[in-house]
């Protein structure tokens, strides 16, 4: 049971720092689906763990979720991209003060 | 009803305005205020002619509103409070008329200039005539869009600055009383059953650290409103950025809610903090009399000078309610009646030698008496009233506060007294810098009064001269609702130490 | 009749009304509608004095109330007004004297455009001073008595396009107002202390109270009849006030307004019996001035300024003589009438010199003018008779019994009062030599006339009365009338028999005369001679005995530097204070500005940042 809480750990980890450290608009996408996918697993342990359904049926809601965020993120980057000609997260910085 | 219609006359008139075609003749939209402000005044009068003085609040109106937390839709009128929604029916239609040539920084926009003139109208009466703490507090706050709006978007150069300031402070003013508010909820929701009605709210036992907090909440409200020093620096700039019809409004009208729910709502609801507050706002008070007089002498710009002579005068006012003898309160009932009609005056007859003159500052005045001598007569005349001579209305009411402050504190009625020398050398130097002399140049544009200008004044200086003489229509409306109040904060006036039968002693010492 | 005293008031006052309101048509004819005013009203006066002559000596007191002004529960004013011994000789006074004017002016404002306004302005004074003498009511002799510092204050300042005219306006209204503060205070003390302000109730119970009161009261009158009377200390405006039309000097600063001081005292006998403090104050001020306004009338060489300075000493011995007590009432009262008639002649004579002169009031561009001006010359000549005391001549009476009552009160006041007799003498020998007499010291282009009729017959008439004042003397008429309201006179031990006193007067008034006839014989510098020339006297009184810098010193400066630093303190203190709040949270939102990169990591770190500390405080407190 610890080993699937603790694979779930590291991949979020690894996703969390991608999302920080990426430059890559399309990188840093993937991992925060990465980091999704780890909660998932995690909800999944523990559903299994508690033999009730309750986290696997928020699994199933973070997929819809996650899917439906795909469509929309990949859409934005791709009109990022192409007025901007660069994927880059650093590059659009709009919001600075 | 009767109060609710007259209140909505405006606001609807105001929602009709907002809605005229921009496309229609502009004058079409003055006749449309004027029209509506007349008919508040005649509603106004028609009320005033019904009423009674002895019988306490009139025209009564409750209903539910948000029965949760016990607030109701409630009006009524006492004699204070018709004196006030007089001044305001008065000085509305007035005002109009004064700012029917206004040069506006989006001539197109004149509808929804008067729209926010006939709304505040309607919401000012709301406030006088609310006896339910709640809808006082919401029309209170609400008095602030349709002036804020005024200020900013319709004044002269650093509008922008002064409506906001003017915001602000009356902002921070209105969240002070809106958690006093909440207090006195939750006091009355402890005691049984929550209520706003004032009078359920006079009964109410209140501790007295309690009562003191309350009292300070409603009463930094009131004194940003009135304003009181050192709580006055917004009334300036603000003044000195608006139109003068909103300057009237503002200062004559709006500002005059201060001093009024002093007495409704600091006097009646926390009587005994009002007693534990009065010698510090005495003190305040007469600050403010000499402060703001001596700022007026110092000033250079005509509005803000008027500003400064107000802050003054809301200092005798403050005075004659916080010494509470009943003449004093009366006196500063009947001075908030007169010196909205003499500010209005001032600040009417300033805007018309502004607009002519392109400039407010008194030094590019100069001999205008020569060009234009019944603006200069007008001018006098207000200015007299405003210093306080005898035959005008403003004598009187003054020196019943004085009078009155005199039998509970004399060095304080002394130190008010010489207010009247500071009176008499802002409005005489004011007088003498832009009336008198040769005519200086600039000045020769400075046209004489037109029949719509002499419209809009004499009204007003009328009712100055008039009042003067023949105050008691409304000192015998005013003094009965006083009474309740006076008894509340005090153990009864001081009685004169070797009193005289009236008539006892006529001609004793032939 | 008699309970139609309001009318007295509201004639003139329509008057004016009409005047202001009819507007530029009545430009034509508003003088005469004006002239007719004042007339009517002394016609009225002369009616009602008549009916008083025939009362019982002890029905002569007949108040009427027109309406209330103000009703409380506490305070009750009513317009009320009394006729009586007092009032009527006022109400006499005012309007013959007024009407006089009134005609006067209507030959002297002849080439006035705005003649009209200056007559309603003159209606308009005429009505406020009957309120003033008429009032029953403390509050409505305070109505009346702003209202004449109004009329004074729009006549002086009439010719206002003259700076020097607005500024001398300005100057009287304000420093009758300091004056007016001890009137307000004074009613304020009536009504803290006796519930009322009516003038008889407060008079006649004054006697009750502690002698405190009694003396705050007198000395809070006697201030504000030394603003209106121009008495030390609040005497500098009077001289200023020159700067308006003549006529109204004559009326307003000569003949009524200026003596309502000693009404107010001699009116208020009740609070003056009651405070022998309150009258020795009264005595000195009257005194002082008397001295004072005789030194600065001696050095002036503007015709109307030493007029104005002979004015206030002279309302110095009617001060004096009010200071008394109920030997000096009626004195005081017969002085101010023989006064108002001799002043009022000497400043309208004065007037049609300076018509002839082109408006030139220097008396050293004057001489040799009395065979250019018979008339004026002759009715001139009369006042001056009067007012220095020439035996027989009404001034002779009244200022003779001023000083016999001094004299017996205290000799050295009594001997104050006669020096000031002898300076009078003095500086009016002054004038008369030097505008009269002579060698001829006319500016270039001047050619004197005398004035036309309509300025002379009221001449005549004054000077008439001049000489003839003193009949009210006869039999101590004027004492015995006036007893009821100014009490008996007791009578006192002179120091010396009457006839010595009188004496030795008129010999100092014969040696006063003779010194400036032999100094003013000839040889009068048309150009003043500069101040480094002069003695320290004449320098002082040039320069008014420095009151002007004093006021400056003690007032105006103060006033000016405080009202700068006030709003100093206002722009950069309290409106600093909240303005500076307002700053400081701009600043620090200025700081917390950096924290926005626009780099998503950034935030995107926050979000992490903020989910931990979120987490490990949920963990410490689940597990703490």
């Amino acid at each position: 049971m610890t080993e699937y809480i603790t694979l779930s750990f590291l991949l979020f980890t690894i996703g969390a720092v991608g999302v920080l450290v990426r430059r890559n608009a399309i990188v840093v996408f993937m991992c925060v689906e990465l980091m999704l996918n780890a909660t998932n697993l995690a909800f999944v342990s523990f559903a299994r763990q508690h033999g009730n359904l309750d986290g696997q049926t928020a699994a199933f809601f973070v997929m819809v979720v996650a899917a439906a965020e795909v469509v929309i993120g990949l859409a934005i980057i791709v009109s990022i991209y192409r007025t901007r000609r660069s994927a880059s997260v650093d590059e659009a910085n709009l919001l600075k003060a | 009803m009767m109060l609710t219609v007259l209140a909505l006359t405006p606001l609807v008139g105001a929602l009709v305005l907002a809605f005229w075609p921009r496309s229609a003749d502009p004058r079409s939209a003055k006749a449309v205020a004027l029209l509506v402000s007349v008919v508040a005044l005649v509603l106004a009068i028609v009320i005033a002619l019904q009423y009674d003085p002895g019988a306490g609040y009139q025209f009564v109106e409750e209903r539910e509103w948000i029965p949760a937390i016990g607030a109701h839709y409630a009006l009524g009128l006492n004699g204070i409070g018709l004196t006030l929604v007089l001044l305001t029916t008065i000085l509305t239609p007035l005002v109009i008329l004064a700012a029917w040539g206004d040069r506006l920084p989006d001539p197109s926009r004149t509808n929804s200039y008067l729209a926010w003139m006939l709304a505040l109208e309607g919401l000012a009466i709301g406030v006088f005539a609310a006896t339910d703490v709640f809808l006082f507090y919401v029309l209170f706050e609400a008095t602030l869009v349709p002036l804020y709006f005024l200020i900013g978007a319709y004044g002269g150069a650093g509008r922008s600055y002064a409506a906001v300031k003017f915001l602000i402070y009356n902002l921070v003013g209105g969240l002070l009383m809106l958690a006093a508010i909440v207090g006195l909820y939750a006091l009355t929701a402890e005691a049984g059953e929550p209520s706003f009605l004032h009078s359920d709210l006079l009964g109410l036992e209140i501790g007295e650290g309690t009562e003191r907090l309350l009292f300070l909440g409603f009463f930094i409200a009131f004194a940003i409103k009135a304003p009181l020093w050192p709580l006055h620096t917004w009334l300036p700039d603000a003044a000195a950025s608006a139109s003068a019809s909103t300057s009237v409004l503002m200062v004559s009208i709006v500002d005059k809610i201060g001093t009024f729910a002093m007495i409704r709502w600091c006097l009646e609801i926390f009587p005994g903090a009002s007693q534990w507050a009065s010698p510090v706002v005495l003190i305040l008070a007469v600050v403010s009399i000499l402060y703001g007089a001596l700022l007026a002498i110092g000033q250079d710009d005509l509005r803000r000078l008027i500003a400064f002579t107000s802050v003054s005068h809301f200092g005798f006012i403050i005075l004659g309610i916080f010494a509470f003898t009943t003449l004093s309160t009366a006196g500063a009932t009947l001075y908030m009646f007169n010196h909205g009609l003499s500010t209005a005056v001032l600040f009417l007859v300033t805007g018309m030698m502004i607009a002519r003159r392109g400039s407010a500052r008194i030094s590019d005045f100069g001999g205008v008496q020569k060009v234009a001598p019944l603006l200069a007569g007008v001018l006098l005349i207000g200015g007299l009233s405003s210093l306080s001579l005898p035959g005008l209305a403003p004598f009187v009411s003054e020196f019943m506060v004085l009078a009155g402050t005199f039998t509970v504190s004399r060095p304080l009625a002394v130190a008010a007294t010489l207010g009247i020398i500071l009176a008499a050398l802002y409005i005489l130097l004011m007088y003498r810098r832009t009336m008198t002399g040769p005519l200086a140049p600039g000045s020769e544009g400075v046209r004489e009064l037109d029949r719509r200008e002499v419209a809009a004044l004499a009204p007003a200086v009328v009712l100055i001269v008039a009042l003067g003489f023949v105050p008691q229509p409304l000192l015998s409306v005013i003094e009965p609702a006083l009474g309740p109040v006076v008894a509340a904060v005090s153990d009864g006036d001081p009685v004169p130490t070797h009193p005289v039968e009236a008539g006892a002693s006529e001609g004793a010492h032939e | 009749m008699l309970e139609l005293s309001w009318l007295l008031i509201a004639i003139p006052l329509a008057g004016a009304a009409l005047l202001l309101l009819w507007g530029q048509r009545s430009d034509a004819f508003g003088h005469l509608i004006a002239t007719a005013a004042s007339a009517a009203a002394f016609v009225l006066g002369l009616v009602m004095f008549v009916e008083l002559l025939g009362r019982e000596a002890d029905d002569r007191s007949v108040t009427s109330t027109l309406g209330t002004w103000i009703e409380t529960a506490r305070f009750h004013v009513e317009f009320a007004f009394t006729v009586d011994q007092l009032s009527s000789l006022f109400v006499l006074l005012i309007t013959g004297v007024g009407t006089l004017i009134h005609v006067y002016s209507i030959g002297y404002m002849a080439h006035d455009e705005r003649r009209r306004r200056f007559f309603a302005y003159l209606n308009l004074f005429v009505a406020a001073m009957l309120t003033l003498v008429l009032a029953a009511d403390y509050l409505v002799l305070f109505l009346g008595w702003e209202g004449v510092g109004l009329a004074s204050y729009l006549l002086i300042g009439f010719w206002q396009h003259k700076p020097s005219a607005a500024a001398a306006a300005n100057k009287a209204f304000i420093m009758n107002r300091i004056g007016d503060v001890g009137m307000v205070i004074a009613i304020m003390t009536m009504f803290a202390t006796f519930g009322t302000t009516s003038i008889a109730a407060v008079n006649g119970a004054v006697g009750d109270v502690s002698a405190t009161t009694a003396t705050a009261l007198g000395l809070l009158l006697l201030l504000g009849a030394c603003g209106k009377s121009a008495q030390v200390p609040l005497q500098a405006w009077l001289l200023d006030a020159m700067e308006g039309p003549t006529p109204v000097s004559a009326l307003i600063h000569a003949a009524t307004m200026v003596t309502a001081g000693v009404y107010l005292v001699v009116r208020s006998a009740g609070i003056y019996d009651a405070s022998e403090v309150a009258r020795t104050f009264v005595i000195v001020v009257g005194l002082v001035t008397l001295l004072v306004g005789a030194w600065i009338g001696c050095a002036k060489d503007d015709i109307k300024k030493v007029l104005a300075g002979s004015t206030m000493s002279q309302i110095g011995y009617m001060m004096l003589a009010a200071g008394l007590g109920p030997a000096g009432y009626a004195f005081a009262i017969f002085h101010l009438l023989t006064h108002g008639f001799f002043k009022a002649n000497m400043f309208l004579g004065a007037g049609s010199v300076m018509h002839a002169m082109d408006d030139d009031v220097d008396m050293r561009h004057y001489g040799a003018l009395r065979r250019a001006m018979p008339i004026t010359f002759a009715t001139f000549g009369l006042g001056y008779l009067a007012i220095i005391g020439f035996p027989g001549m009404s001034g002779f009476f009244s200022k003779d019994k001023i000083i016999e009552a001094a004299l017996a009160h205290n000799l050295w006041i009594g001997l104050g009062a006669m020096i000031g007799a002898a300076i009078t003498a003095f500086y009016m020998t002054r004038l008369m030599m030097m505008t009269f007499f002579g060698e001829r010291r006319w500016r270039d282009r001047v050619h004197p006339h005398e004035s036309p009729s309509v300025m002379t017959v009221p001449l005549i008439v004054l000077a008439a009365l001049s000489v003839l004042g003193g009949a009210l003397y006869l039999g101590n008429w004027i004492g015995d009338w006036l007893e009821p309201v100014a009490g008996h006179a007791e009578h006192h031990e002179l120091p010396a028999p009457v006839i010595v006193i009188q004496l030795a007067v008129v010999a100092l008034v014969a040696a006063g005369v003779a010194l400036a006839v032999w100094l003013f014989r000839s040889d009068v510098p048309d150009t003043a001679p500069a101040d480094t020339d002069v003695s320290i006297l004449t320098r002082a009184g040039r320069h008014e005995i420095y009151t002007n810098e004093v006021n400056g010193v003690l007032a105006v400066f103060p006033v000016r530097y405080l009202t700068r630093f006030l709003v100093w303190l206002d722009a950069r203190g309290i409106d600093g204070l909240v303005t500076g709040t307002a700053d400081r949270i701009g600043e620090a939102s200025q700081g917390l500005r950096a924290t926005q990169t626009g780099y998503v990591r950034s935030y995107a770190l926050g979000i992490f940042g903020g989910a931990l500390v979120v987490v490990l405080g949920l963990l410490a407190v689940t597990l703490g």
